[in-house]
Protein backbone atom coordinates (compact mmCIF):
# COMPACT_ATOMS: atom_id res chain seq x y z
CA UNK A 1 0.00 0.00 0.00
CA UNK A 2 2.65 2.32 0.94
CA UNK A 3 4.59 1.27 -2.29
CA UNK A 4 2.05 2.14 -4.11
CA UNK A 5 1.36 5.71 -2.70
CA UNK A 6 4.99 6.38 -3.80
CA UNK A 7 5.01 5.30 -7.03
CA UNK A 8 1.36 7.03 -7.33
CA UNK A 9 3.41 10.49 -6.02
CA UNK A 10 6.37 9.29 -8.47
CA UNK A 11 4.38 9.25 -11.27
CA UNK A 12 2.48 12.29 -10.64
CA UNK A 13 5.58 14.46 -9.80
CA UNK A 14 7.15 13.17 -12.97
CA UNK A 15 4.22 13.75 -15.37
CA UNK A 16 4.02 17.53 -14.22
CA UNK A 17 7.75 18.03 -14.51
CA UNK A 18 8.26 16.18 -17.56
CA UNK A 19 5.18 17.76 -19.31
CA UNK A 20 6.95 20.44 -20.73
CA UNK A 21 9.06 18.11 -22.47
CA UNK A 22 5.88 16.00 -23.00
CA UNK A 23 4.75 18.93 -25.13
CA UNK A 24 7.72 19.77 -27.00
CA UNK A 25 7.89 15.83 -28.15
CA UNK A 26 4.58 16.40 -29.76
CA UNK A 27 5.49 18.68 -32.10
CA UNK A 28 8.83 17.57 -32.47
CA UNK A 29 7.19 14.68 -33.90
CA UNK A 30 5.28 16.51 -37.14
CA UNK A 31 7.11 16.21 -40.31
CA UNK A 32 8.54 19.25 -41.62
CA UNK A 33 7.70 20.52 -45.29
CA UNK A 34 10.42 20.42 -48.21
CA UNK A 35 13.84 21.87 -46.37
CA UNK A 36 15.55 23.50 -49.49
CA UNK A 37 19.79 23.75 -48.51
CA UNK A 38 20.77 27.45 -48.87
CA UNK A 39 24.46 28.68 -49.79
CA UNK A 40 26.66 26.23 -51.60
CA UNK A 41 28.69 28.77 -52.25
CA UNK A 42 29.48 32.30 -51.24
CA UNK A 43 29.21 33.59 -54.51
CA UNK A 44 27.81 33.20 -58.07
CA UNK A 45 31.83 32.05 -59.23
CA UNK A 46 33.91 29.68 -57.27
CA UNK A 47 37.08 31.33 -59.16
CA UNK A 48 36.62 32.10 -62.75
CA UNK A 49 33.75 29.95 -63.50
CA UNK A 50 30.34 30.13 -62.29
CA UNK A 51 28.67 28.26 -59.23
CA UNK A 52 25.26 26.66 -59.05
CA UNK A 53 24.19 30.21 -57.12
CA UNK A 54 22.17 32.65 -58.41
CA UNK A 55 21.19 35.93 -57.85
CA UNK A 56 17.26 36.63 -56.08
CA UNK A 57 14.83 38.35 -58.33
CA UNK A 58 15.32 42.37 -57.82
CA UNK A 59 19.24 41.67 -56.89
CA UNK A 60 21.81 43.56 -59.32
CA UNK A 61 25.17 42.39 -58.57
CA UNK A 62 28.42 44.32 -59.43
CA UNK A 63 31.82 42.26 -60.30
CA UNK A 64 34.93 43.94 -60.74
CA UNK A 65 37.45 41.24 -61.35
CA UNK A 66 41.49 41.11 -62.15
CA UNK A 67 44.14 38.83 -62.83
CA UNK A 68 47.51 40.07 -62.74
CA UNK A 69 50.61 39.21 -64.30
CA UNK A 70 52.51 35.67 -63.53
CA UNK A 71 54.22 35.74 -60.13
CA UNK A 72 57.02 34.21 -61.63
CA UNK A 73 58.04 37.45 -63.61
CA UNK A 74 60.37 38.78 -61.32
CA UNK A 75 60.83 42.40 -59.93
CA UNK A 76 60.70 44.02 -63.43
CA UNK A 77 57.19 43.54 -63.67
CA UNK A 78 56.54 43.51 -60.11
CA UNK A 79 55.81 39.91 -59.38
CA UNK A 80 53.37 40.49 -61.94
CA UNK A 81 51.46 43.34 -60.19
CA UNK A 82 52.54 45.77 -63.39
CA UNK A 83 49.97 43.66 -65.92
CA UNK A 84 46.68 43.47 -65.25
CA UNK A 85 43.48 41.92 -67.27
CA UNK A 86 40.56 43.06 -66.04
CA UNK A 87 36.50 42.39 -66.16
CA UNK A 88 33.95 44.15 -65.20
CA UNK A 89 30.42 42.62 -65.17
CA UNK A 90 26.85 43.75 -64.18
CA UNK A 91 24.38 41.09 -63.18
CA UNK A 92 20.61 40.52 -62.38
CA UNK A 93 17.95 38.30 -60.89
CA UNK A 94 15.17 38.79 -63.37
CA UNK A 95 13.73 35.78 -61.17
CA UNK A 96 14.51 33.77 -58.16
CA UNK A 97 16.45 31.31 -60.43
CA UNK A 98 16.93 33.19 -63.57
CA UNK A 99 19.83 35.27 -63.90
CA UNK A 100 21.00 37.81 -66.99
CA UNK A 101 24.32 38.82 -66.88
CA UNK A 102 26.99 41.10 -69.26
CA UNK A 103 30.93 41.72 -68.78
CA UNK A 104 33.09 42.85 -70.40
CA UNK A 105 37.13 42.50 -70.27
CA UNK A 106 39.93 43.98 -70.92
CA UNK A 107 41.63 40.87 -72.70
CA UNK A 108 40.73 40.81 -76.43
CA UNK A 109 38.12 43.73 -75.42
CA UNK A 110 35.56 40.51 -74.85
CA UNK A 111 31.99 41.44 -74.38
CA UNK A 112 30.02 38.63 -72.90
CA UNK A 113 26.49 37.73 -72.26
CA UNK A 114 24.94 35.08 -70.19
CA UNK A 115 21.55 33.22 -69.01
CA UNK A 116 21.72 31.43 -66.01
CA UNK A 117 18.66 29.23 -64.88
CA UNK A 118 18.89 27.32 -61.60
CA UNK A 119 16.63 24.21 -62.81
CA UNK A 120 16.15 22.79 -58.97
CA UNK A 121 17.88 23.22 -55.80
CA UNK A 122 19.44 20.41 -53.42
CA UNK A 123 16.31 19.64 -50.44
CA UNK A 124 15.52 16.74 -48.16
CA UNK A 125 13.85 15.51 -51.28
CA UNK A 126 16.45 15.85 -54.23
CA UNK A 127 20.37 15.40 -53.84
CA UNK A 128 21.60 18.55 -55.69
CA UNK A 129 21.07 22.23 -56.91
CA UNK A 130 21.56 21.73 -61.03
CA UNK A 131 21.80 25.18 -62.93
CA UNK A 132 22.50 25.49 -66.63
CA UNK A 133 24.21 28.41 -67.99
CA UNK A 134 24.49 29.85 -71.46
CA UNK A 135 26.83 32.32 -72.77
CA UNK A 136 27.30 34.28 -76.12
CA UNK A 137 30.89 36.24 -76.27
CA UNK A 138 32.53 38.58 -78.91
CA UNK A 139 35.64 40.15 -79.33
CA UNK A 140 35.55 43.68 -80.36
CA UNK A 141 39.28 44.07 -80.81
CA UNK A 142 40.49 45.87 -83.71
CA UNK A 143 42.47 42.95 -85.66
CA UNK A 144 42.69 43.35 -89.52
CA UNK A 145 41.04 40.55 -90.94
CA UNK A 146 38.94 39.09 -87.61
CA UNK A 147 35.29 39.84 -88.88
CA UNK A 148 31.42 38.80 -88.44
CA UNK A 149 30.83 35.92 -86.36
CA UNK A 150 34.47 34.90 -86.67
CA UNK A 151 34.40 37.40 -83.78
CA UNK A 152 31.70 35.16 -81.69
CA UNK A 153 31.85 31.95 -79.18
CA UNK A 154 28.92 30.19 -77.51
CA UNK A 155 28.53 27.84 -74.51
CA UNK A 156 26.52 26.02 -72.90
CA UNK A 157 26.83 24.19 -69.53
CA UNK A 158 25.70 22.22 -66.78
CA UNK A 159 26.17 23.31 -63.09
CA UNK A 160 25.91 20.18 -60.60
CA UNK A 161 26.58 20.83 -56.94
CA UNK A 162 25.95 19.22 -53.67
CA UNK A 163 26.30 20.40 -50.62
CA UNK A 164 27.61 17.65 -48.31
CA UNK A 165 27.86 19.35 -45.00
CA UNK A 166 27.64 22.76 -43.66
CA UNK A 167 31.52 23.12 -44.92
CA UNK A 168 31.57 20.81 -47.96
CA UNK A 169 30.59 22.02 -50.79
CA UNK A 170 31.28 20.20 -54.74
CA UNK A 171 30.44 21.07 -58.21
CA UNK A 172 30.61 19.21 -61.55
CA UNK A 173 30.63 21.85 -64.47
CA UNK A 174 30.56 20.14 -68.21
CA UNK A 175 30.54 22.46 -70.57
CA UNK A 176 30.51 22.73 -74.20
CA UNK A 177 32.41 25.90 -76.44
CA UNK A 178 31.32 26.73 -80.01
CA UNK A 179 34.42 28.48 -81.20
CA UNK A 180 33.82 30.05 -84.68
CA UNK A 181 37.84 30.46 -85.11
CA UNK A 182 40.31 28.67 -83.42
CA UNK A 183 44.14 29.23 -82.18
CA UNK A 184 45.56 26.43 -85.45
CA UNK A 185 44.06 23.57 -87.41
CA UNK A 186 44.51 20.97 -84.44
CA UNK A 187 42.08 22.55 -81.77
CA UNK A 188 38.61 21.48 -82.65
CA UNK A 189 35.59 24.22 -83.14
CA UNK A 190 33.54 22.58 -80.88
CA UNK A 191 35.46 22.09 -77.93
CA UNK A 192 34.25 19.51 -74.37
CA UNK A 193 35.41 19.99 -70.83
CA UNK A 194 34.70 18.54 -67.36
CA UNK A 195 34.83 20.98 -64.84
CA UNK A 196 35.38 19.95 -61.18
CA UNK A 197 35.89 22.24 -58.09
CA UNK A 198 34.66 22.54 -55.01
CA UNK A 199 34.66 25.01 -51.69
CA UNK A 200 35.53 24.51 -48.23
CA UNK A 201 34.43 26.65 -45.52
CA UNK A 202 37.00 27.66 -42.50
CA UNK A 203 34.71 29.83 -40.65
CA UNK A 204 31.19 31.41 -41.16
CA UNK A 205 32.69 34.05 -43.46
CA UNK A 206 36.03 32.55 -44.86
CA UNK A 207 35.71 29.60 -47.20
CA UNK A 208 39.02 28.20 -49.85
CA UNK A 209 37.80 27.67 -53.61
CA UNK A 210 39.28 25.58 -56.38
CA UNK A 211 38.44 24.36 -59.70
CA UNK A 212 40.11 22.13 -62.83
CA UNK A 213 38.54 22.41 -66.28
CA UNK A 214 40.72 19.64 -68.02
CA UNK A 215 39.95 19.91 -71.64
CA UNK A 216 38.28 16.14 -73.19
CA UNK A 217 39.26 17.55 -76.84
CA UNK A 218 42.54 17.66 -78.62
CA UNK A 219 44.09 21.07 -78.24
CA UNK A 220 47.47 22.39 -79.95
CA UNK A 221 50.35 22.66 -77.92
CA UNK A 222 51.23 26.19 -75.74
CA UNK A 223 47.35 25.43 -73.85
CA UNK A 224 46.89 24.00 -70.72
CA UNK A 225 43.91 23.18 -68.62
CA UNK A 226 42.80 26.26 -66.15
CA UNK A 227 43.50 25.63 -62.77
CA UNK A 228 42.67 27.96 -59.81
CA UNK A 229 42.70 28.02 -56.15
CA UNK A 230 41.02 31.10 -53.92
CA UNK A 231 39.92 32.20 -50.69
CA UNK A 232 36.55 33.38 -50.30
CA UNK A 233 36.07 36.30 -47.93
CA UNK A 234 32.36 37.55 -46.95
CA UNK A 235 31.16 40.53 -45.56
CA UNK A 236 27.35 41.23 -45.94
CA UNK A 237 26.62 42.59 -49.04
CA UNK A 238 30.20 42.37 -50.15
CA UNK A 239 32.06 38.91 -51.20
CA UNK A 240 35.99 39.35 -51.75
CA UNK A 241 37.78 36.59 -53.89
CA UNK A 242 41.56 36.32 -53.88
CA UNK A 243 42.90 33.29 -56.05
CA UNK A 244 45.88 32.00 -57.69
CA UNK A 245 45.08 30.88 -61.16
CA UNK A 246 46.91 29.86 -64.31
CA UNK A 247 44.32 31.72 -65.97
CA UNK A 248 44.12 35.47 -67.42
CA UNK A 249 40.80 35.69 -68.98
CA UNK A 250 37.25 35.47 -66.85
CA UNK A 251 34.87 34.62 -69.74
CA UNK A 252 34.16 30.27 -70.41
CA UNK A 253 35.68 30.20 -73.67
CA UNK A 254 38.72 32.58 -72.72
CA UNK A 255 39.85 30.85 -69.67
CA UNK A 256 38.89 27.25 -70.50
CA UNK A 257 40.32 27.07 -74.51
CA UNK A 258 42.90 30.37 -74.27
CA UNK A 259 44.84 29.22 -70.89
CA UNK A 260 48.77 29.40 -72.24
CA UNK A 261 50.29 29.46 -68.57
CA UNK A 262 51.08 25.83 -66.40
CA UNK A 263 50.30 26.63 -63.07
CA UNK A 264 52.60 24.20 -62.29
CA UNK A 265 55.44 25.40 -63.77
CA UNK A 266 55.13 28.67 -61.73
CA UNK A 267 52.87 30.67 -64.19
CA UNK A 268 50.81 31.94 -61.26
CA UNK A 269 48.39 35.06 -61.44
CA UNK A 270 47.10 36.65 -58.32
CA UNK A 271 44.04 38.03 -59.50
CA UNK A 272 40.66 38.66 -57.56
CA UNK A 273 37.07 39.57 -58.12
CA UNK A 274 34.90 41.76 -55.49
CA UNK A 275 31.37 41.63 -55.57
CA UNK A 276 28.83 43.92 -54.62
CA UNK A 277 25.05 43.51 -54.37
CA UNK A 278 22.20 46.07 -54.54
CA UNK A 279 18.76 45.19 -53.94
CA UNK A 280 16.83 47.35 -56.58
CA UNK A 281 13.52 46.41 -55.77
CA UNK A 282 10.92 49.32 -54.01
CA UNK A 283 11.14 49.49 -50.31
CA UNK A 284 7.90 48.81 -48.77
CA UNK A 285 8.06 49.81 -45.52
CA UNK B 1 -6.04 -3.20 -3.48
CA UNK B 2 -8.01 -4.23 -6.81
CA UNK B 3 -9.92 -0.91 -5.90
CA UNK B 4 -6.77 0.87 -5.15
CA UNK B 5 -5.56 0.23 -8.53
CA UNK B 6 -9.00 0.63 -10.36
CA UNK B 7 -8.89 4.01 -8.79
CA UNK B 8 -5.45 4.83 -10.19
CA UNK B 9 -6.74 3.51 -13.37
CA UNK B 10 -10.02 5.73 -13.47
CA UNK B 11 -7.47 8.60 -12.51
CA UNK B 12 -5.28 8.39 -14.61
CA UNK B 13 -7.16 7.87 -17.88
CA UNK B 14 -9.60 10.95 -16.48
CA UNK B 15 -5.93 12.97 -16.43
CA UNK B 16 -5.38 11.72 -20.11
CA UNK B 17 -9.11 12.34 -21.35
CA UNK B 18 -9.14 16.19 -19.05
CA UNK B 19 -5.88 16.70 -19.97
CA UNK B 20 -6.87 20.30 -22.47
CA UNK B 21 -4.21 20.44 -24.74
CA UNK B 22 -4.70 23.51 -27.55
CA UNK B 23 -2.10 23.17 -30.61
CA UNK B 24 -1.37 25.93 -33.06
CA UNK B 25 -3.46 26.04 -36.10
CA UNK B 26 -2.37 29.40 -37.10
CA UNK B 27 1.48 31.04 -35.92
CA UNK B 28 3.16 34.25 -36.81
CA UNK B 29 6.69 35.53 -35.43
CA UNK B 30 8.43 38.57 -36.67
CA UNK B 31 11.16 39.98 -35.33
CA UNK B 32 12.34 43.65 -35.88
CA UNK B 33 15.44 45.30 -35.76
CA UNK B 34 15.46 49.09 -36.32
CA UNK B 35 19.23 50.41 -37.40
CA UNK B 36 20.39 53.48 -38.59
CA UNK B 37 21.03 52.23 -42.41
CA UNK B 38 18.26 49.79 -42.49
CA UNK B 39 15.54 48.34 -40.37
CA UNK B 40 15.81 44.97 -40.64
CA UNK B 41 12.69 42.66 -40.45
CA UNK B 42 11.82 38.82 -41.13
CA UNK B 43 8.30 36.80 -40.18
CA UNK B 44 8.23 33.45 -39.54
CA UNK B 45 4.75 31.21 -40.09
CA UNK B 46 5.99 27.86 -39.89
CA UNK B 47 6.69 27.82 -36.23
CA UNK B 48 4.24 25.13 -34.20
CA UNK B 49 2.75 25.62 -30.13
CA UNK B 50 1.30 23.33 -27.39
CA UNK B 51 -0.49 24.74 -24.75
CA UNK B 52 -1.87 22.45 -21.55
CA UNK B 53 -4.80 24.34 -19.99
CA UNK B 54 -4.28 21.74 -16.91
CA UNK B 55 -0.50 22.08 -15.83
CA UNK B 56 -0.59 25.62 -17.87
CA UNK B 57 2.47 24.44 -19.81
CA UNK B 58 3.12 26.46 -22.81
CA UNK B 59 6.03 25.56 -25.79
CA UNK B 60 6.43 26.61 -28.91
CA UNK B 61 8.94 25.89 -31.91
CA UNK B 62 10.24 27.44 -34.47
CA UNK B 63 12.42 26.49 -37.46
CA UNK B 64 15.21 28.94 -38.07
CA UNK B 65 15.12 28.50 -41.53
CA UNK B 66 10.96 29.62 -41.64
CA UNK B 67 12.12 32.77 -40.64
CA UNK B 68 11.75 34.74 -44.10
CA UNK B 69 13.24 37.89 -45.33
CA UNK B 70 12.79 40.38 -47.74
CA UNK B 71 15.95 40.03 -49.36
CA UNK B 72 16.91 36.73 -49.59
CA UNK B 73 20.87 37.69 -49.45
CA UNK B 74 19.96 38.74 -46.28
CA UNK B 75 18.20 35.75 -45.05
CA UNK B 76 21.09 33.45 -46.67
CA UNK B 77 23.65 35.31 -44.16
CA UNK B 78 21.01 35.28 -41.35
CA UNK B 79 21.48 31.11 -41.53
CA UNK B 80 24.82 30.86 -42.41
CA UNK B 81 26.90 33.67 -40.46
CA UNK B 82 24.50 34.60 -37.50
CA UNK B 83 22.03 32.11 -35.95
CA UNK B 84 24.03 28.72 -37.52
CA UNK B 85 21.03 27.12 -38.47
CA UNK B 86 22.78 24.01 -39.81
CA UNK B 87 23.94 23.63 -36.51
CA UNK B 88 21.26 25.19 -34.19
CA UNK B 89 17.67 24.57 -36.72
CA UNK B 90 15.30 25.78 -33.98
CA UNK B 91 14.55 28.48 -31.73
CA UNK B 92 12.62 26.91 -28.48
CA UNK B 93 10.62 28.01 -25.71
CA UNK B 94 9.26 25.84 -23.18
CA UNK B 95 7.46 27.31 -20.22
CA UNK B 96 4.83 27.65 -17.75
CA UNK B 97 1.82 30.79 -18.00
CA UNK B 98 2.17 32.09 -14.63
CA UNK B 99 -0.38 34.01 -12.62
CA UNK B 100 -2.76 32.85 -15.08
CA UNK B 101 -6.49 32.10 -13.08
CA UNK B 102 -7.77 29.11 -15.86
CA UNK B 103 -11.20 30.51 -17.36
CA UNK B 104 -12.49 31.97 -20.47
CA UNK B 105 -11.70 35.39 -21.63
CA UNK B 106 -8.84 37.76 -21.65
CA UNK B 107 -6.00 37.34 -19.45
CA UNK B 108 -2.50 39.34 -19.25
CA UNK B 109 -0.20 36.36 -18.23
CA UNK B 110 3.76 36.23 -17.96
CA UNK B 111 5.22 32.71 -19.01
CA UNK B 112 8.32 31.86 -17.20
CA UNK B 113 10.21 29.24 -19.16
CA UNK B 114 13.28 28.62 -20.80
CA UNK B 115 14.27 29.96 -24.09
CA UNK B 116 16.88 28.74 -26.23
CA UNK B 117 18.21 30.01 -29.66
CA UNK B 118 21.33 29.64 -31.19
CA UNK B 119 22.18 26.42 -28.80
CA UNK B 120 22.09 29.22 -25.58
CA UNK B 121 19.87 28.82 -23.25
CA UNK B 122 18.68 31.25 -21.29
CA UNK B 123 15.49 31.69 -18.22
CA UNK B 124 13.01 33.95 -19.63
CA UNK B 125 9.41 35.58 -18.40
CA UNK B 126 7.61 36.99 -21.23
CA UNK B 127 4.59 38.87 -20.72
CA UNK B 128 1.69 38.43 -23.10
CA UNK B 129 -1.88 38.13 -23.19
CA UNK B 130 -3.73 34.95 -23.63
CA UNK B 131 -7.53 34.76 -25.26
CA UNK B 132 -9.09 31.36 -23.84
CA UNK B 133 -12.52 31.02 -26.01
CA UNK B 134 -15.62 28.07 -25.98
CA UNK B 135 -12.99 25.86 -28.67
CA UNK B 136 -10.10 27.81 -28.81
CA UNK B 137 -6.89 30.10 -27.74
CA UNK B 138 -5.13 32.73 -28.98
CA UNK B 139 -1.76 34.05 -27.26
CA UNK B 140 -0.10 37.64 -28.32
CA UNK B 141 3.10 38.73 -27.44
CA UNK B 142 6.02 41.21 -27.55
CA UNK B 143 8.96 40.95 -26.09
CA UNK B 144 13.09 42.17 -26.62
CA UNK B 145 16.13 39.91 -27.69
CA UNK B 146 19.42 40.64 -26.79
CA UNK B 147 22.16 38.82 -29.67
CA UNK B 148 24.39 39.13 -26.79
CA UNK B 149 22.37 36.58 -24.53
CA UNK B 150 22.20 34.15 -27.30
CA UNK B 151 25.98 34.46 -28.43
CA UNK B 152 25.23 35.65 -32.02
CA UNK B 153 27.66 37.84 -32.75
CA UNK B 154 27.58 41.13 -35.24
CA UNK B 155 30.98 41.85 -36.66
CA UNK B 156 31.65 45.69 -36.42
CA UNK B 157 32.29 45.94 -39.48
CA UNK B 158 29.26 44.75 -41.02
CA UNK B 159 27.39 46.89 -44.00
CA UNK B 160 23.81 46.16 -42.48
CA UNK B 161 23.82 47.39 -39.24
CA UNK B 162 22.19 45.37 -36.76
CA UNK B 163 20.45 46.43 -33.57
CA UNK B 164 21.57 44.59 -30.98
CA UNK B 165 18.38 44.20 -29.44
CA UNK B 166 15.77 43.13 -31.76
CA UNK B 167 11.63 43.25 -31.16
CA UNK B 168 10.13 39.96 -31.25
CA UNK B 169 6.20 39.75 -31.66
CA UNK B 170 4.54 36.27 -31.49
CA UNK B 171 1.10 35.46 -31.97
CA UNK B 172 -0.40 32.41 -32.05
CA UNK B 173 -4.15 30.35 -32.51
CA UNK B 174 -4.75 27.37 -31.49
CA UNK B 175 -7.06 24.67 -31.67
CA UNK B 176 -8.10 21.50 -29.51
CA UNK B 177 -5.28 19.04 -29.72
CA UNK B 178 -6.25 15.67 -31.38
CA UNK B 179 -3.86 12.68 -30.63
CA UNK B 180 -3.47 11.03 -34.32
Amino acid sequence: MYKIKIALILFIFSFTSYAQDELLELLEGESQGTDYVSATFKSTRLVNGHSVEVRSKGVLEFIISHRFGTLNSGYEQFWGLDISSIRLALEYGLTDNLNIGIGRASFEKVIDTFLKYRLVRQSNSFPVTITGFGSLTRKTIDVPGLEGVDRNTYSGQVLIARKFNPNLSLQLMPIVIQRNLVPTRRDANLLFALGLGGRYKVTNRVAINAEYYPQLTEFSDGFENSFAIGVDIETGGHVFQLHLTNAVQMNEQGFIGGTTDNFFDGDIHYGFNISRVFDLRPKTR
Amino acid sequence: MKKLLLILFVVLTGVQVYAQKFKSSESNIRFFSKAPIEDIEAVNTEATSIIDVDSKSFVFVAPIKGFSFKKKLMEEHFNENYLETDKYPKAIFKGKIENWDVGKGEAVVVAKGEMSIHGVEQQVSIEGTINYGDDNVTIKSVFLIALKDYKIKIPKALFYNIAEVVEVTISFQYQPYVQN
